[in-house]
């Protein structure tokens, strides 16, 4: 771990009341990566990822992005930061275009270049033709890239991304991951997804954490993990899936995990509004 | 913080649609500091209340009934029987400045609910992960209520204008009703805030903001004279802004007699108080 990474944690602790949601969470993200927190509901993701965000203190621990610590200088670190959360959090009483101006103008874009930058956010997730529609007439996916498209207008070094397929149809999922990688190639922001997703996260991570019960307990690459496993399961098995990885690592109790009735409802409204 | 690109573009970057087409996405704007940041995230706000009301005016118009009843029925009403004593001005006229506080007052309290909305819907977490300080966002939000009280209050100045209330139309005067309206919206629609903070779920708050409305609004001297009042009325309407807020306004609105020094002073520490209170609950909502 060094301050040249784009996220390090060391040590990161975080209950709700008797509940520890993150238990001594050790991760760093390369800067410039497309890195996948994986794992069930419950198993803590979301919660690292308020404390990464600011979103939540850090009680026990340290965060540092880019070099900040992420609990002494907060706005230091929202500035280089563009959050999607796992809700749908686009107001759909307003246009595409104003939900973008909405977060220029809180990141102090001028006045002078505000028009330009918004426009040139819709135009790399492809909605400026949909741009002057009000936002609750758009399909999940558009919502999905609106919200994208909010995130990059502040021009972030860390886009964050949680859970952003949830609810989504298959070609939908396809069109919001191909967005997030053509916007990282043309920009070469780190990227730092939670999902339990495993396709996707195999297809589009660079790198994977497996997250549960608050721990880290597999990291590296899909193909490196998979090797890993197959390695010790012997040749005459099948090709593992990370599906078969998690499962290894998780062991038993991952049957019991869900997630509790918060993050269950939260899911459901995400997913209904999404249609 | 510099404004140096966004993050090295590594070698394998491929253009996004045509070349330069993105150039400002990566380059992050300069941040504004010091006292420059509250203004400009309360103006954010506030242009986003505008556009909702552009977009959808139904709330304009189904908000616009009750204040209208209350001037035509209650107002007509007590203009006739001449129960309560209003310093020689007939009561409808009398009734009007209370009127537009308490449909601004309706508008702002509220306001919880919303926050506790944004909340569920992902919205207020988005804008708490932006350099935005949580005072900047609470003044934001209440004056984001204050401009909506204010459009409110122009419909129920002209739905009592049309109903023949006696009212001035001396620009400064006006302009200081409006500053009551939104100094009077910013407290109650903090108050609400900090409800909201504290018991988090909308069902619970719609509960708590239903049991206090009437309270404030009877309460006060919105609809008749404090010295009319029991005593223990008189003291809570003494403690109740909305009381000056109604006072400020009977006084500009019709030449009563008043005390603009006193009113617009509580005002503005009942709106500072509320956006301190507000703010330091804010937290809880984003657990």
């Amino acid at each position: 771990m060094s301050d040249d990474d784009a996220v390090m944690c060391a040590g990161l602790e975080y209950a709700f009341g008797e509940t520890r949601a993150v238990d001594g969470l050790d991760l760093s993200v390369t800067t410039g990566e497309v890195f996948g927190l994986l794992g069930p509901n419950g198993a803590g993701k979301t919660t690292a990822i308020r404390c990464i965000t600011t979103l939540l203190p850090v009680p026990a621990g340290r965060i540092r992005v880019f070099g900040h610590d992420a609990a002494k200088e907060r706005m230091a670190v929202r500035r280089l930061l563009g959050y999607v959360p796992q809700q749908l959090s686009a107001d759909a009483g307003l246009t595409g275009r104003e939900n973008v101006a909405l977060f220029a103008r809180v990141f102090d874009v001028p006045r002078r270049e505000r028009a330009r930058r918004v426009a040139q956010a819709l135009y790399a997730v492809d909605l400026t033709e949909a741009a002057d529609r009000m936002a609750r007439t758009y399909s999940g996916g558009m919502i999905r890239r609106l919200e994208l498209a909010q995130a990059l207008v502040s021009a972030p070094r860390l886009l964050m991304l949680d859970e952003p397929t949830i609810g989504l149809d298959p070609i939908a999922r396809t069109s919001v991951w191909e967005h997030i990688n053509a916007v990282r190639r043309a920009t070469g922001m780190t990227v730092l997804v939670t999902t339990h997703h495993m396709d996707e996260a195999d297809q589009y991570c660079d790198r994977l954490a497996l997250m549960h019960r608050g721990k880290i307990r597999a990291l590296g690459t899909p193909q490196g993990l998979k090797s890993e496993l197959r390695e010790r399961r012997g040749p005459d098995d099948p090709p593992p899936t990370l599906e078969d990885v998690f499962r290894d690592v998780a062991g038993r109790g991952l049957d019991s995990e869900g997630g509790d009735f918060r993050d269950v409802r939260s899911t459901r409204r995400t997913a209904a509004r999404l249609g | 913080m510099s404004a140096a690109p966004a993050a090295p573009q590594p070698a394998s970057a491929e253009p996004l649609g045509t070349a330069g087409a993105l150039d400002l996405l990566l380059v992050p704007p300069r941040p504004r500091t010091g006292w420059r940041v509250l203004p400009a995230r309360a103006g954010a706000l506030c242009a986003v209340e505008l556009q909702k009301l552009r977009h959808d005016r139904a709330e304009l118009y189904t908000r616009a009934v009750q204040p209208a009843l209350w001037l035509l029925i209650f107002g007509e009403t007590f203009t006739r029987i001449k129960a309560i004593p209003t310093g020689g001005i007939p009561y409808i006229d009398y009734l009007a400045p209370g009127i537009i506080a308490q449909s601004a007052m309706f508008i702002a309290i509220f306001y919880g609910i919303m926050i506790i909305w944004e909340r569920d819907s992902g919205i207020l977490t988005k804008l708490l992960v932006t350099p935005t300080p949580r005072s900047a966002l609470i003044t934001g939000k209440a004056f984001a209520a204050g401009v909506k009280a204010l459009i409110q209050a122009v419909v129920v100045i002209a739905i009592a204008a049309l109903l023949g209330v006696a009212l001035t139309w001396n620009p400064l005067k006006l302009i200081g009703v409006g500053v009551a309206v939104v100094l009077g919206s910013a407290f109650f629609s903090c108050l609400s805030m900090s409800i909201a903070g504290i018991v988090l779920t909308r069902d619970r708050l719609m509960g708590i903001g239903q049991a206090i409305t009437m309270p404030l609004f009877f309460g006060s001297s919105a609809l008749y004279p404090v010295s009319i009042m029991p005593g223990w009325l008189q003291a809570v309407s003494k403690a109740n802004p909305l009381s000056y807020q109604v006072d400020a306004l009977r006084g500009l609105l019709l030449g009563t007699p008043t005390h603009l020094g006193l009113d617009y002073g509580v005002l503005l520490l009942a709106a500072a108080l509320g956006i301190l209170a507000a703010s330091s609950l804010l937290g809880r909502l984003a657990r």
